[in-house]
């Protein structure tokens, strides 16, 4: 999803920019502005400056609490965690749905099952945009009567959603199926909603939500870059 | 990707991402429901104008574990009875509303020529002597499901008729394209006469070539050629050339068995060796489905407005295709 930038290439925040949050990944972020000056010391701190029209929307404490809210949302929704399996959407959904099976473990002793689904076959857009799937889908247990919740990062139109509730068609018939996502940004254009959310955050369309998420939860944390290059 | 006429054109990164590709649609092949609705509305025509079991049907299913609609051509039942070129025979095929067109061929270069007169993407199913991608490509996916994530030094023998065949040349780019060694045995006279620049070891003794490989690959002893005296007859062939009971016997535990099929069981192969469970020969034309499904939606809708299909065209205006682009560019559309 995320465009790629060289790794030394690293832009030097200019006066007034927020300074970059301590954890905080954004090395995946374009350098929005090609005029900004690389610093070339090239030090990994700061190769992973923050880009200057950037606002970081969850820090790496914010995530670990949303997760373990969220966590806990399910469990109290269902009633406990022995009907759930948790599957995560490819290319983040997947580490957030383990990280979720971590917390409730934690709290709850029950060990959820994780899948992941990968929904490229399922999309709408497909002869419109390269479509390329990040992994074959992998859920290693039957959904047939389970309460299945879907997770993903970033809720936008809906439509990942739309072809994921397609391809869980093909899986099984779950009892129920519900969606956990870190970011809801708006601008839906199907009827879908969330149940469990990390954070509402209101976006206009030219802007982008940057998420980065790992197994460790070390680094994790979610930026907004105003205005990203069309 | 428009077309897929020959592996000459895929670079380690092609060949690479269609394999991976094919690992997401193996996944989809094992379930109980074998079926994803990627390529909903499009049309793959299979042409063959050479006999085939495994291809044919291996694109047919792989098509329609797509959701695709299949047309399918065979030429004993069709109009090249009476005299229609093979120009025409594509073009008619293409105004049945065809966005892909198997072709398989007697004369290497056939599914150029007909890439040339379409608009739909042709992929090459065997052509000639010249080359089979798709087989290729599926041996590729099997040793890496067998021995990956890299074949980087795997040691793979080739042997049999390496001159009349074209699994053997597109087998051999592919599998040095991953990083494999390939050695390729077999009577002076069932080797290619012009063989410098290939990236292959060449060597008649099939023993001394046995003791020193991960993977042994047969080829099909195309009975039709025996005419030609390449040989003097089958039992000889064997008894120098054939993976015997005997030399199976003689080979490292961990050692694979393939062949492209379809096998002339105590020929070049034992019908013990066949059916051992070092033989991955079935595992083949199981995975062929796959490989297939991944090359079918990388030339169809693997790129933005690929494969110039019905859908590409019809559901966008122009502009309207160049902003979901731009939205794509952002990471955005999700």
């Amino acid at each position: 999803m995320a465009a790629s930038t060289p790794a030394s290439s690293g832009a030097t925040p200019s006066p007034g920019a927020p300074a970059p949050e301590r954890g905080l990944s954004v090395a995946q972020a374009p350098v929005v502005d090609a005029t900004v000056v690389h610093d070339r010391v090239a030090h990994d701190a700061v190769a992973r400056a923050a880009p200057i029209d950037t606002v970081t929307v969850l820090t790496v404490d914010d995530v670990r609490r949303a997760l373990t809210r969220i966590g806990h949302e399910i469990v109290e929704r269902n009633q406990g965690a022995e009907r759930i399996v948790l599957i995560g959407l490819y290319s983040k959904g997947d580490v957030l749905a383990r990280r979720l099976a971590a917390a409730i473990e934690g709290f709850e002793g029950v060990a959820v099952p994780v899948g992941t689904l990968d929904v490229s076959f399922y999309r709408d857009d497909i002869g419109l945009r390269p479509v390329r799937p990040a992994g074959p889908t992998d859920v290693a247990f039957p959904i047939d009567g389970r309460v299945v919740v879907l997770v993903d990062d970033v809720l936008y139109t809906g439509r990942t959603i739309r072809a994921a509730l397609d391809a869980l068609t093909d899986l099984g018939r779950p009892r129920a199926v519900q969606l956990a996502v870190l970011v809801d940004r708006g601008h839906r254009e199907l009827p879908i909603r969330p149940d469990f959310v990390g954070k509402n955050l209101p976006t206009h369309v030219t802007e982008d939500v940057r998420v980065t998420v790992t197994d460790a939860g070390t680094d994790d944390g979610v930026v907004l870059v105003k205005g990203a290059p069309a | 990707m428009k077309h897929l006429l020959g592996v000459e054109d895929l670079t380690r990164a092609d060949i690479e991402e269609l394999l991976d590709l094919a690992d997401s649609f193996l996944e989809v092949t094992q379930r109980d429901i074998a079926k994803v609705p990627a390529l909903r509305g499009r049309t793959v025509a299979t042409m063959f104008f050479e006999d085939s079991t495994r291809t044919k049907l291996s694109f047919e299913t792989a098509a329609k574990r797509l959701s695709a609609d299949t047309l399918s051509f065979s030429v004993s039942t069709s109009s090249v009875k009476k005299g229609e070129s093979l120009k025409d025979t594509a073009q008619t095929v293409e105004a049945m509303g065809a966005d892909a067109i198997v072709v398989r061929h007697s004369s290497s270069g056939a599914p150029h020529r007909v890439a040339g007169w379409v608009n739909a993407s042709v992929v090459n199913a065997g052509d000639g002597w010249h080359g089979h991608p798709t087989q290729a490509l599926l041996d590729a996916f099997t040793l890496r499901r067998h021995r990956g994530p890299s074949l980087d030094g795997l040691r793979v023998l080739i042997a049999g008729d390496v001159k009349h065949s074209r699994v053997a040349r597109s087998d051999v780019h592919v599998l040095t394209t991953l990083g494999a060694q390939v050695t390729v045995c077999g009577p002076p006279t069932l080797l290619p006469g012009a063989t410098e620049g290939w990236p292959v070891t060449i060597t008649h003794d099939l023993d001394d070539a046995l003791c020193d490989t991960d993977v042994v690959y047969l080829l099909r002893i195309q009975r039709e050629r025996q005419d030609a005296a390449l040989f003097p007859t089958l039992r000889e062939y064997t008894a120098r050339w054939g993976l015997t009971d005997e030399r199976a016997a003689r080979l490292k535990p961990d050692v694979l068995v393939m062949h492209p099929g379809p096998m002339n069981r105590g020929v070049e192969i034992s019908s013990a060796v066949a059916d051992s469970p070092r033989s991955l020969i079935l595992e083949q034309v199981s995975n062929g489905v796959a490989v297939r499904m991944g090359v079918l939606f990388k030339l169809l809708a693997g790129d933005a407005g690929a494969g110039g299909g019905s859908r590409a065209a019809g559901a966008g205006t122009a502009t309207g295709a160049a902003g979901t682009r731009d939205v794509t560019g952002q990471g955005a559309s999700r």
